[in-house]
Parts: C-alpha cells; sequence; structure tokens
C-alpha cells in the first residue's frame, strides 16, 4: 500500500533541498571551510611549534583531564539520578525532573558567577569545604564542578529513558531463580544501561571539552595551571595571534569532529540495542 | 497497561541513592539558584529595580531582544524546511546531511565564534572586500547574530526530524491525491500535526540564542551599550566586582530559563499524549 519512492511525490523537494542546502553552506560550511583553509596555510613546522608549545600542551591537559573527571562524575551520579526518577515516585518529582534541564535552559555566564559565588570562600560551599580545609578557589576543581553542572542533563536524558524501557520479567525472572537484588542489578540491569550511560557520558565529555562561559568565572584561569583551550584561543584573538588561534582553533575542530563521529556510533548502537 | 514490580531494592539502598541525589542536587541546582536571586536582593528590592535603568544594561536587553527577534524567526523558518526535506523525501547524502545538521551542537562555542572571524575579520575571507565598502559585521550587531544564528541553529531541525519520522506521509500523500498544492499541505495538514513540537523546538532556539556566551563573546569586540548582549554584560558588571548589578541581570535570566524548563516540561506532555493518541490509531 506504502509508495516506497518518495521524491516526486510530495510537490517541494526542489525548493526545500535547494533552501536547506543554501543555509547549511552559508552558515555552517563556508565559516568552517574558512577556519581550516587559513590553518592549512600554516607549514606543518610551524603548526607543530604552536601545537606543542608548553602553554599550549598544558592548556590541553588542563580541557583534557577536567571533561573526563566530570564525565566521570557524572556517570555515577548521572546514573543514580536517571534510576531515581525512572523508578520512584516522590513528591516533588515533576519539579525535580524539569530542574535537571536547567543547566541546557540557563545562560553558561549565569550558571558560571552563581557556581563561583557558592564555591567562593564566602559562599556556602566554600565556607562548607574550609571547615575541612579545602579550598576550591583558585584550583583545577573549579573547572570540574562547572562542567559537571553543564554535563549532567546529558547522562541524565540518555539514561533515564532507557531505564524506565528495561523489561521487568527478565528481572522477575532471576528473582525466582533466587538471584538476590546486588546480582540482578549487576548481571541483568546494570549491563543493559551501560551502553545508554556511555553515550551519555561521552556527550557530556566532548561538551565538556569545548566549555567556556561556565568554566572562565570559577577558574582562576592561569597560564599552565588553570586555563582552559577556549580561553587560550581569544587570549591569542586578542594578541593578534591569529596563525596561533587558527591552528589551534583547528585543531579543536578535529576533535569535535572525532567526537561528534564516536556519539553517533555509540547512539545508533544504542538504538539497535534497544529495538532488539 | 500498568507494570508489577516485583523487585525493589534493599531500603536502606533506596535511602542512599536519594540522599547521594539529594545531596548533588542541592549543590549544584538549588544553591546556585537560591545565590542568584538573594544576591540579588541583598540590599533590597528597590537597588535591584535600579540595575534596570543603567544605560548599559537596558543596552544589553534591547540589543538580546533584537537578536532572539531576527535568530529564532530564521532558524525556525530553516529548521522548518530541512526537517521536511529529511522526513518526506530519499536522496542520497541524506546523513552526510543529518550530521552537518548536528555539527553547532559538537563544535566548541568559542570555535563557533572564531570561524566567523577568519571569515569576516579584517585578514579573513571578505575582510578586505568589507573594509573597502564600510561594513562591519564582527566586532558589530551582524557577527552577534551570525554567532547566535550559528549555535541556536539545529535545535527546531532536530526536536522536528524524529516527530515528523513518526507521522509519516500518510497525510500528506492523501492531500496529495485530493489535489492540494504543496503550501496547502504543509499549512493545513503537517503543521497542525507538527505544532507541539515545532514549539518545543523554538523554545529551546530561544533558550539558546538568548543565552549564549562563548560565541558571541568571541565576535562582540565588548562596546559598551554597542554590541553587548546580557550575558556579555554579566561578564562586564562581573568583572568590575559590581556583584549586586551582575546578580541582577542574571536573575532576570534565571527567571526567563526556569519558564523554559516549565514551558518544556509542559509541552512534553503535550507532546507525549500526542504520540499516545497515534499509537492508538495505529492499533486501531
Amino acid at each position: 500500500m506504502k509508495m516506497k519512492n518518495g521524491r516526486g511525490k510530495i510537490p517541494g523537494f526542489g525548493l526545500s533541498l535547494g533552501l536547506s542546502l543554501s543555509y547549511l553552506s552559508f552558515l555552517i560550511l563556508i565559516p568552517i571551510s574558512a577556519l581550516v583553509i587559513y590553518a592549512a596555510k600554516i607549514s606543518p613546522a610551524e603548526y607543530f611549534n604552536i601545537i606543542l608549545d608548553e602553554r599550549v600542551i598544558a592548556a590541553f591537559k588542563v580541557s583534557f583531564f577536567s571533561a573526563i573527571a566530570a564525565a566521570l562524575l557524572n556517570f555515577v551520579f548521572g546514573f543514580i539520578i536517571a534510576w531515581i526518577l525512572a523508578r520512584h515516585n516522590f513528591f516533588g518529582k515533576k519539579i525535580v525532573d524539569a530542574c535537571i534541564d536547567l543547566p541546557f535552559a540557563i545562560p553558561t555566564a549565569v550558571a558560571g558567577i552563581s557556581l563561583a559565588m557558592v564555591f567562593s570562600l564566602n559562599g556556602f560551599m566554600g565556607k562548607f569545604l574550609s571547615l575541612f580545609n579545602i579550598s576550591l578557589e583558585y584550583s583545577r576543581a573549579g573547572i570540574v564542578i562547572a562542567i559537571v553542572f553543564i554535563g549532567l542533563p546529558f547522562v541524565v536524558r540518555t539514561v533515564q529513558p532507557v531505564i524506565e524501557e528495561l523489561d521487568n520479567g527478565v528481572e522477575e525472572a532471576a528473582a525466582s531463580l533466587g538471584a538476590n537484588y546486588f546480582q540482578i542489578f549487576f548481571k541483568v540491569v546494570f549491563p543493559s544501561v551501560l551502553p545508554a550511560l556511555i553515550t551519555g557520558a561521552a556527550m557530556a565529555f566532548a561538551r565538556g571539552l569545548g566549555e567556556y562561559g561556565s568554566v572562565i568565572f570559577i577558574s582562576s584561569n592561569m597560564p599552565y595551571e588553570s586555563e582552559i583551550v577556549p580561553l587560550l584561543i581569544i587570549k591569542k584573538l586578542m594578541q593578534f595571534d591569529y596563525a596561533g588561534a587558527s591552528a589551534i582553533g583547528a585543531t579543536m575542530l578535529v576533535i569535535a569532529f572525532i567526537m561528534l563521529f564516536i556519539t553517533n556510533f555509540l547512539q545508533n548502537y544504542m538504538i539497535k540495542e534497544r529495538s532488539s | 497497561m500498568t507494570k508489577i514490580r516485583t523487585i525493589h531494592e534493599p531500603l536502606w539502598v533506596k535511602i542512599l541513592l536519594f540522599f547521594v541525589s539529594g545531596i548533588f542536587l542541592s549543590v549544584f541546582i538549588v544553591l546556585p539558584l537560591v545565590t542568584i536571586f538573594r544576591e540579588a536582593l541583598k540590599s533590597g528590592i528597590s537597588l535591584y529595580l535600579q540595575t534596570f535603568t543603567d544605560p548599559g544594561v537596558a543596552a544589553a536587553i534591547r540589543l538580546s531582544l533584537l537578536t532572539v527577534l531576527i535568530c529564532v524567526p530564521i532558524n525556525t523558518f530553516f529548521g522548518v524546511f530541512i526537517a521536511w526535506l529529511i522526513t518526506k523525501y530519499e536522496f542520497p547524502g541524506k546523513k552526510i546531511l543529518t550530521t552537518v545538521i548536528d555539527l553547532p551542537f559538537s563544535i566548541s562555542p568559542v570555535i563557533a565564534g572564531l570561524l566567523f572571524i577568519f571569515m569576516f575579520g579584517s585578514f579573513g575571507w571578505f575582510g578586505t572586500w568589507l573594509m573597502d565598502h564600510d561594513i562591519r559585521i564582527v566586532f558589530a550587531v551582524p557577527g552577534i547574530v551570525l554567532a547566535t544564528l550559528f549555535v541556536s541553529f539545529p535545535f527546531v531541525a532536530r526536536e522536528l526530524t524524529p516527530l515528523m519520522r513518526e507521522l509519516g506521509k500518510d497525510d500528506e500523500e492523501a492531500a496529495l491525491t485530493l489535489g492540494a498544492s504543496g503550501f496547502q499541505i504543509f499549512w493545513k495538514v503537517t503543521l497542525p500535526n507538527i505544532k507541539w513540537g515545532l514549539l518545543y523546538g523554538i523554545i529551546l532556539t530561544n533558550a539558546r540564542a538568548l543565552g549564549e556566551f562563548g560565541a558571541v563573546s568571541v565576535v562582540s569586540g565588548f562596546i559598551r551599550g554597542v554590541t553587548t548582549t546580557m550575558p556579555l554584560y554579566i561578564d562586564i558588571l562581573y568583572g568590575e566586582y559590581m556583584f549586586r548589578s551582575a546578580f541582577a541581570l542574571a536573575s532576570l535570566m534565571t527567571f526567563l530559563a526556569l519558564v523554559t524548563i516549565i514551558a518544556k516540561a509542559v509541552l512534553e506532555y503535550y507532546i507525549a499524549a500526542q504520540r499516545k493518541s497515534m499509537e492508538v490509531e495505529i492499533q486501531s
């Protein structure tokens, strides 16, 4: 009954294709090639000279390890929150559920100044932590805190529907065979949630690598110490070091493409798992 | 159909999980929210309101509004066209197209701004030509609009594509056999079906366009009252230790963010209800 060949049936193919391609080229593809072509004019020797500079390497390390640490924290806490939202009913659940999206909705600069205030020595968490002689001001932990905030919804929103759709029959069968709760959880439940959890954490990691707005307010932004890559790019631009900015920018672009490829792959894998 | 759950975690595990998430969400969601409004209102309501009469703040609010008013309609228009293209027709290269749509989400906002610097900056592709014609794009309002268009582009297309795919093309093809034109099909058949999803996409586009910081700060040049959007002006105020004003402006943006997540939750409810009625239709 269904016609397989859609093209030419519903009118407007040419118009939609033309408009879409023009807009995507104008807004996305041409600007990307502008950066790539500028960066490609740099000789390989000069490129490595820029990228292997001590300060640049330090910035990549700070960005990378902060994003990894934040992704791991979100892996754990995001899972717990998704689990509670998917499996338990409690008073105010709708509000908590909606609040998970706050990091998506709140501007990063606003998140940055409020987290900086909360964790500053005068702030609630800052005072609390100083009781244990812990100061997060001017430490790299601040960067991780900002990225954890930004990445939380990626993990929760990826994992939550998967937990909701879990087949209770398998758990019940395992229970009837005499398995205890922890055996069921680690042998049956967790393995089926793991792909989603990894996907969410990878998305949070990718986002964390490029995060700028929330981080710069809470970090001390010290070169070699707590300077993230996006900030270094902006500093290079301000010093009119366009070759440096384009080389680091193009490198970040390549990393973003790789992360997009990985998360797309994971998402497709997840969809296949769920439909089977 | 209600599921009967016979397997529950032991009580102590349940308490532990609630305790851990309670602490986590208090630190990361509740405390920052409370802090914003407390810092903003610390010196009383009249000083709070005075912030918004500051010419710089007022100009920032106006520029943010202008940016949103330009970017949201444009991205909505093209987002609908792209979702329509992806779901109604088969053509080679469709996978690549879907990946290109996702690019603005995977690229760091700072890199997004950088792209436009290398395109329209004084040393960029069009730099000399633009200077000869005395047209300013970066470090001016057009640059801010372009960077905002870039980062807020994917939402509408991404929200509509799965929805339109589920809806299928049967309704549209039926309308076609009845002699409807392409535009009639869109306005009378497709649009009523996708209205909640479309609104959802528009709300997300709006939130991102309003709140964008990284991309805009690269192309802005921070000319006070001219190229400073609300988030950029928060940065300026905070940098000058004018915390009360910074948080006052932040509280306005937080209020809008809270409205956004409420609207999002409500629309998700409508979309879920629509999905359910679609399933019933298929079954009958």
